[in-house]
């Protein structure tokens, strides 16, 4: 019995079991979800493998060419067959830039999210499971950050900061600054979401089970509450990767991002935007299409998994 | 002629990845006035019949096969005008949780007088009238002042009555009550059953008792049926089949109560488990928790037989009989 | 009775008393009256002046209708509640003010059994997880194999076959959960299980299995069981003794053979008379005026006043103590200490 546990035969029955499991059912059912989850999927792979792609390194002052600035894509009328999708202004083939671009619009919402999630996540389960003066305390912390609009919150901090460290110092950590003004300014997200969800999970029964047995407080969130509270913390993640994402490209569009040396979507879409009267309308447009694709698919799965996790509808 | 005859319902489930039968073949009769309980444990599909019988299976249920008239009209064939007159109408139904049944954000009164004008051609006043009758006749004190509260104003019992009274708004020839009394206590238990009798003596309802508890079909009922995984094993006379059970599953089921036994001592408990639909093994479905079972049980589904006053599903009731174990518990 | 040091009864409540504020926070206990802000906190008379004694080897069970306060009482013991006021001692040590820390050891030998075997069971954690979760805590320096070794023996011990220990859950039936559940319990050798309505929602046929087993458990491991139900057939064949709670104070409490042979309390009167019998169908049952008053703002008196057709006017001033009869049992009622009862009943 004991050698059969330990025997990697398991290993594939997990995936066939999470293949045929209700998700995995559901999401076969879902075109809407598979499809997003191809795009998703080869822009994700794309992004990551940008150095491999990539037939230029956008971020090698040696292979630029301001002589090569704003060549239109392939399709239209006097396009250089090298650049695919034409080049930006100081020359840089715009195809390489965007896949690093999304790389890193990819990198900060993940990264984001990932410490939105740590936060919150722990903030709404220590209130949730404690309650009483502690619980109310953090909630009316998250309240009163929740009454700052992000965007206004990250826009102060990185002004401050950039006019701190000048521009030079702030261009080399902006990817760190961007990650953490945007995980800090969202976690009332996580941790209201968590607490609700704690506060349900704790009257059950298997719950007092466990404190019968006399298992501490952090075993018991951990170990028992917090695996099952994962169905809204998986959905808001999506939604919240989606909305971070966003945040970066507006605040690289207002200049507070990423610096153009190193763009990101945002600051590729912004730099364009200074020429698309002047015809080069490339340089925002095709960037701008793979943001929106970007967002709306994660949005899509976001859905999808909603409907698949909404504890109404599952029966779990 | 009989109020309500069902010949051969079979109720299917679409699943994922199969089409599950969770009402094998079901008939059975039910006289005007009559009282008939149906007793099973979770999973034999007695809420199906009763849902069934209304015609309120939804997706992923349906009815696949047989009839079941009432009245002399098939159900199974109405379209959806016409069962919304059957339904609440001339049919009525009672749920388990008095708490689920009634909308909280309407008042009683609101909620009678709507099913009432639903139905009838009635000015509101009219509506409020029968509304007060009705309240007296389930011994609701004062029920103009009731009229006027919510649900959640109200203690369980009282909610009970309240459905109860709601059931009879419009003089239904037959109410299915789904486990009225389970989510009662002991002492309001005992009040409804005994108002829910005194209201179908006196009004000549029909009434289709469907619960798990052996003690409330006993005083409740005139005919139970028992069924168990989807199909009725025996049928006939309340007393008879409280007496004298010739399935062994009834047996079991009978003999596993703990009044059966002495105090202290080993329940005679039924070994194993109810099966899953997905999993009804072949032949008798009772057969691998069946010590009579023989190689024939496991093979063939036995058919329902009359024998003597009671009709049972069981291919080893002869040997049975002669059993020690049987002889004894008789006695 | 304390003359025996070893007679002492393995689980003492003493005058044990708990209510919940409905009115939490400082601003949900104003209230407007009269013109006038006033204070004032409502509070659920969960469990009032409850002295329960449980001697070793016991079954206990403690009966009642909703809300009569018989879960508060098991959460009280079980350690997941504290008490407004009164005292619980085990073994003639007090439990009921103990830190976590020193509550461990005793954890070892309180265990409890819950009504759902669909919520008490965690359902990310394989049984496996779930069984061996318990003796690593209390037995921090187990091996590897002697954790397994102690699930396997439990397992075995409650009818579950030790190759399921992979599976999840959801994947049991409801009995077969509680099965896993009762052998959770086990897996750390309690003395003394409170279960707290264990069969009340399994099907009749499954009740009998595990209520079997719950009876093997106690002959085999020497247990000793604070058995709540609402169920009086179940009563009668577990109990050695049984109490009866009303509205958060006890009527009664006597051994089972006498209890049911020869109720004395109105209340336990009618609730046995209004079990549904199998064998007659003329239900006999005594009615009982009204329906259970809120445990909010307890009436005065005696609390089964309001629906007691014995109930006289020192019953609705003065509460009645509990007073040993002569075949043992206590009954706290004035009726039955006046000896008005069968008068009323005869005349």
């Amino acid at each position: 019995m004991s050698t059969e546990t330990l025997s990697p035969k398991s290993e594939p029955s997990r995936w066939s079991k999470a293949w045929n499991s209700n998700m995995g059912y559901s999401f076969r059912r879902n075109p809407v979800a598979v499809v997003s989850m191809i795009i998703f999927l080869l822009i994700a792979v794309a992004a990551f493998l940008a150095p491999v792609i990539a037939p230029y390194d956008p971020y090698d002052p040696a292979q630029m060419d301001i002589m090569n600035s704003e060549y239109p894509p392939v399709w239209v009328n006097g396009a250089l067959p090298e650049f695919m999708l034409g080049t930006d202004d100081q020359g840089r083939d715009l195809w390489s830039t965007i896949l690093y671009g999304t790389r890193l619009s990819l990198l900060i919402g993940i990264c984001a999210v990932a410490l939105q999630a740590f936060l919150g996540i722990s903030i709404g389960l220590v209130a949730g499971y404690v309650g009483g003066r502690l619980d109310s305390l953090l909630m009316r912390l998250a309240d009163i950050q929740l009454s700052f609009s992000t965007l206004m919150v990250a826009i102060i901090f990185l002004a401050v900061t950039q006019a701190m460290f000048g521009t030079d110092t702030f261009n080399r950590y902006a990817v760190v600054f961007l990650i953490a003004v945007i995980g800090v300014a969202e976690w009332p997200q996580y941790a209201r979401t968590v607490r609700a969800t704690v506060l349900a999970e704790k009257k059950k029964e298997y719950v007092d089970s466990a404190r019968v047995l006399g298992f501490g407080p952090m075993r018991i969130m951990v170990r028992h509450i917090l695996p099952n509270s994962l169905s809204p913390i998986f959905v808001i993640s999506t939604v919240q990767v989606a909305n971070a994402i966003i945040s970066e490209a507006s605040l690289s569009f207002l200049g507070l991002g990423m610096p153009p040396s190193q763009p990101s979507l945002g600051s590729l879409i912004s730099s364009g935007f200074d020429y698309i009267f002047s015809g080069s309308w490339w340089i925002t447009a095709i960037p701008g299409v793979v943001l929106v694709v970007l967002v709306l698919v994660i949005n899509l799965l976001g859905d999808w998994m909603r409907d698949v996790l909404n504890p109404k509808l599952y029966k779990g | 002629m009989s109020l309500l005859s069902v010949r051969d319902l079979t109720v299917k489930f679409a699943m994922r990845d199969e089409t599950v039968t969770a009402l094998n073949g079901i008939s059975f009769d039910l006289a005007k006035g009559e009282r008939l309980g149906i007793v099973g444990e979770s999973g034999a599909g007695k809420s199906i019949t009763g849902f069934s019988l209304m015609n309120l299976l939804s997706r992923p249920g349906y009815i696949d096969n047989g009839q079941i008239l009432f009245d002399g009209e098939d159900v199974v064939q109405m379209n959806d005008k016409r069962l919304r007159t059957l339904r609440g109408n001339r049919m009525a139904m009672i749920f388990q949780d008095p708490m689920v049944t009634l909308n909280p954000v309407l008042t009683i009164g609101q909620q009678m007088v709507e099913t009432l004008l639903a139905h009838r051609k009635l000015s509101r006043e009219e509506a409020r009238q029968i509304a007060i009758v009705k309240l007296r006749e389930v011994y609701i004190p004062s029920p103009e002042e009731r009229l006027e509260q919510y649900p959640h104003e109200l203690s369980g019992g009282m909610r009970q009555r309240i459905i109860i009274a709601i059931a009879l708004l419009l003089d239904p020839q037959l109410i299915i009550a789904d486990e009225p009394t389970t989510a009662l206590d002991v002492t309001i238990q005992a009040d409804i059953m005994e108002l829910m009798l005194e209201l179908c003596q006196s009004n000549q309802v029909g009434l289709i008792l469907i619960t798990h508890d052996l003690g409330v079909v006993s005083q409740m009922t005139e005919r139970t049926l028992v069924m168990y995984a989807g199909r009725i094993i025996e049928a006939g006379r309340t007393r008879e089949i409280i007496n004298d059970p010739q399935h062994p599953y009834t047996q079991g089921l009978i003999n596993a109560l703990p009044q059966q036994t002495v105090p202290g001592q080993r329940l005679k408990q039924i070994p194993g488990n109810m099966p899953g639909l997905t999993s009804i093994p072949t032949g008798c479905a009772f057969n691998p928790r069946c010590k009579y079972a023989t190689d024939l049980c496991r093979s063939r589904v036995p058919d329902i037989v009359q024998y003597g006053e009671v009709a049972v599903a069981c291919h080893e009731v002869q040997r049975l009989n002669s059993d020690e174990d049987r002889q004894e518990a008789r006695a | 009775m304390s003359d025996a040091k070893t007679d002492r009864p393995l689980l003492q409540i003493k005058n044990l008393e708990k209510r919940f504020d409905l009115d939490q926070g400082f601003l949900e206990t104003l209230k407007f009256k009269q013109g006038k802000i006033v204070r004032e906190s409502r509070s659920v008379h969960a469990v009032n002046n409850v002295s329960l004694d449980v001697g070793r080897g016991e079954a206990l069970c403690v009966v009642g209708e909703s809300g009569c306060g018989k879960s508060t009482v098991a959460r009280l013991v079980a350690g997941l509640l504290t008490p407004t006021a009164g005292e619980i001692h085990y073994d003639g040590q007090r439990i009921d003010d103990l830190s976590r820390g020193a509550m461990q050891p005793l954890r070892k030998k309180i265990q409890m059994i819950f009504q759902n075997p669909y919520a008490s069971l965690n359902p990310r954690m394989t049984i496996r997880q779930a069984l061996e979760e318990p003796v690593r805590h209390h037995n921090p320096g187990a091996s590897a194999a002697e954790v397994r070794d102690k699930v396997t023996e439990v397992m075995l011990s409650v009818g579950v076959d030790p190759s399921w220990a992979k599976r999840y859950p959801h994947e049991f039936s409801g009995g077969q959960r509680q099965r896993i559940a009762i052998a959770r319990a086990l897996t750390v050798d309690p003395e003394f299980i409170i279960a707290d309505e264990p069969i009340s929602a399994l099907d009749v046929s499954i009740q009998a299995q595990v209520l079997n087993l719950m009876l093997e458990a106690k002959e085999s491991r020497g247990l000793t069981y604070l058995f709540i139900t609402h169920d009086l057939s179940v009563v009668e064949h577990f109990g050695t003794r049984v109490a009866v709670l009303y509205l958060g104070s006890v009527c009664e409490v006597a051994d089972t053979a006498t209890l049911f042979s020869n109720p004395k309390h109105p209340y336990t009167r009618a609730l046995l008379s209004a079990v549904p019998q199998l064998k007659d169908d003329r239900p006999n049952h005594i009615r009982l005026k009204g329906e259970i008053p809120t445990p909010i703002n307890l009436p005065q008196g005696c609390p089964f006043q309001s629906r007691c057709a014995f109930a006289d006017a020192r019953c609705k001033s003065e509460q009645p103590k509990a007073i040993h009869q002569p075949d043992g049992s206590l009954v706290a009622c004035h009726a039955v200490e006046e000896d008005r009862l069968d008068a009323v009943a005869a005349g």
